[in-house]
């Protein structure tokens, strides 16, 4: 504890390390969904955090631990085997890898953000809040703007979808009643707001209907 | 009347019933609640929500408000459990081929506990590698029965066996093929492993442990000072939904409303099975088993205070708390049948007058005291023939230290 707490004056000693928090920590992201590890990693990356391993399964972690000896580990909160990595730490303490889950308990708002963002941490007991608190910041940031570009993504699709049933719709209206474009998506927009209904639901009706009335 | 919005956790499990039936049958909402059911993947996850206040209260299991106000999990907030969910529930089942070396060693197939125990001392006595057993969590009624079932019949865990936790979805496709040998879960996790791993019921938790408690309504005693009109709505929904799901005639509903994608997403045959006790036990054995899962006999949702010493007595035992009478008071005072009996009273159902009872000395049914009239209790006893006093804590701990 005393040694750890003088490497961190001797690093905001020497100045040019201030905006880098603690890069000598060893990090530890476990997280199924590979895209969402390599934006956490690469975050890390980019504030000086070297040492940062990643592993997509729990079953990985007994062997991974050995070989990295993180002081910090970040686990997304939709992995199932959540209880299998805790398990584990406890067996773990025959180690001497002491862990406990987050920083510190009594810092509630920090552990409400992670659980809210999806993200829990564990942390090697014993090191500084000062030292572990800019690394669950990143971690708790990357995940929030990863759910966002995933909602984002998920509305572009939906969107792009809506479009094309649209569009759909719009032809099989040309074809059969011999509307010009314009009128058959008038015909549409009317019917929607007739039925006070979605232009999307009214085009989806109709292309359903087309194919089970068949050419 | 505006209906009161509670969140509430739970686990695909058959004993989320409960739960799932005062709001799905309408008991929550006789009594001003709306439940908003949030099906969570993990244990450690109910856990951590119910802690910091994402989930009014949770399913949980029995031991775990007695970890989190003892300081053992990680948000250390001191919780409460004002009713239990039912009586049994678990059972411990075993891959195909450990259950084929098990019979060879004179394992009879009728899942009662001794003969099944003693019969899987002899495998592990031969067996050149170490098997592996799974839990759902470390502070669970799995792990503590798994491990009393063991220890009661010669096995010393963690040195004989070796024990490894997983959630209930990933059980039964790790038998076998996932390197693990058996596990103790809740249904329809035992019989979902028979129906597709060809797996075999080895015994149940209403052999190792007769009308024994195993998942609970959990929530943080702060929450619970703050709100005691809630609590005592939701205690009253909960009993009402224990009455209606212990009628035989309301089994296939139940079954069917369990069985939705939102609950446990399997075929309604399969959660009937544990609703009637009629459990195909593997190699096209069906068995009738008394008492499988009680939702409402014999004051099964009342919270023991003894109930919570006994999950104390296995949490000191298997070295996970310290003993002593801070911590037994601590573990006792998480149950609170108070908070029961004053919701129950304006009902004018018979509810136990004492908060301990004594377990493992009734093999018939009993009757005891309570509120107006009596109760009758179904029988108690341990496989193993130990008798649970709780004025005896200290000497039944003392009598079941591990050998190793």
């Amino acid at each position: 504890m005393k040694c750890a707490q003088s490497a961190l004056v001797l690093f905001l000693g020497t100045g040019k390390l201030l905006a880098m928090p603690s890069p000598d920590l060893s990090v530890l992201i476990i997280d199924e969904n590979r895209i969402r590890a390599s934006i956490i990693e690469d975050g890390l990356r980019e504030a000086g955090h070297m040492r940062v391993a990643v592993i997509h399964d729990v079953n990985e972690v007994a062997l991974t631990i050995q070989a990295t000896m993180p002081d910090v580990i970040v686990i997304d909160l939709e992995n199932p085997k959540r209880d299998t990595l805790e398990h584990f730490f406890s067996l773990s303490r025959a180690i001497q890898r002491p862990i406990a889950m987050f920083v510190d308990r009594s810092d509630g708002a920090m552990i409400e953000k992670a659980v809210e963002a999806g993200v829990s941490a564990y942390v090697v007991d014993g090191l500084k809040k000062e030292r572990v608190k800019p690394i669950l910041d990143m971690a708790i940031s990357r995940f929030n703007a990863f759910s966002r570009l995933t909602r984002e993504l998920e509305q572009a699709r939906s969107e792009l979808e809506d479009r094309k049933l649209i569009e759909q719709a719009k032809g099989i209206l040309m074809r059969t009643r011999a509307l010009s474009e314009a009128d058959a998506y008038a015909l549409l927009r009317s019917t929607a707001m007739n039925q006070n209904r979605r232009m999307v639901d009214i085009a989806q009706s109709l292309v359903t209907a087309a194919a089970l009335l068949g050419p | 009347m505006p209906l009161t919005h509670l969140t509430a956790g739970f686990l695909p499990l058959l004993d989320s019933a409960l739960l799932v039936l005062a709001h799905e049958k309408g008991f929550a909402a006789t009594e001003g609640l709306e439940l908003h059911l949030v099906r969570e993947t993990s244990w450690a996850n109910i856990r951590d929500r119910a802690a910091i206040g994402h989930f009014d209260i949770a399913q949980m299991l029995a031991p775990m408000p007695l970890a989190a106000s003892l300081g053992l999990t990680p948000i250390a907030t001191p919780m409460i459990a004002p009713i239990v969910l039912g009586l049994g529930n678990n059972a411990i089942t075993v891959s195909a081929e450990l259950w084929h070396a098990m019979a060879d060693q004179g394992a009879p197939g009728d899942l009662a506990a001794g003969p099944a125990g003693a019969a899987l001392a002899r495998v592990v006595a031969a067996s050149p590698r170490k098997l592996r057993f799974c839990v759902v969590h470390q502070t669970s009624s799995h792990n503590y029965e798994l491990r009393y079932w063991l220890a009661a019949s010669g096995i010393v865990p963690d040195r004989d066996i070796e024990i490894v936790v997983l959630p209930p979805p990933l059980l039964p496709d790790a038998l076998g093929t996932g390197g693990i040998d058996g596990y103790c879960v809740g249904e329809p996790w035992n019989s979902i492993g028979v129906a597709t791993r060809g797996a075999h019921i080895a015994t149940v938790k209403a052999s190792i442990w007769q009308s024994s408690p195993d998942k609970v309504i959990g929530m943080r005693a702060s929450w619970a000072d703050r709100h005691p009109d809630l609590v005592a709505a939701l205690i009253r929904a909960i009993y009402r939904a224990g009455i209606w799901c212990a009628d035989p005639a309301n089994h296939p509903e139940a079954a069917r409303i369990m069985s939705a994608p939102a609950y446990l997403d399997t075929a309604s045959a399969i959660v009937a099975r544990a609703l009637t006790g009629r459990l195909d036990i593997g190699g096209g054995v069906t068995s009738q088993v008394r008492d499988y899962f009680i939702p409402h006999a014999g004051a099964a949702n009342f919270p023991w205070k003894s109930h919570a010493l006994w999950y104390y007595s296995q949490m000191v035992r298997w070295g996970e708390v310290t003993q002593g009478s801070a911590n037994a008071t601590t573990a006792a005072a998480t149950f609170r049948p108070d908070l029961y009996r004053t919701a129950l009273a304006p009902l004018g159902m018979p509810v136990p007058s004492a908060d301990f009872k004594t377990d493992g000395a009734h093999a018939t049914p009993s009757i005891i005291a309570a509120t107006t009239g009596s109760l009758t209790m179904g029988p108690d006893l341990f496989f193993d023939g130990a008798i649970f006093d709780p004025d005896a804590l200290e000497s039944y701990i003392a009598t079941q230290r591990p050998t190793a």
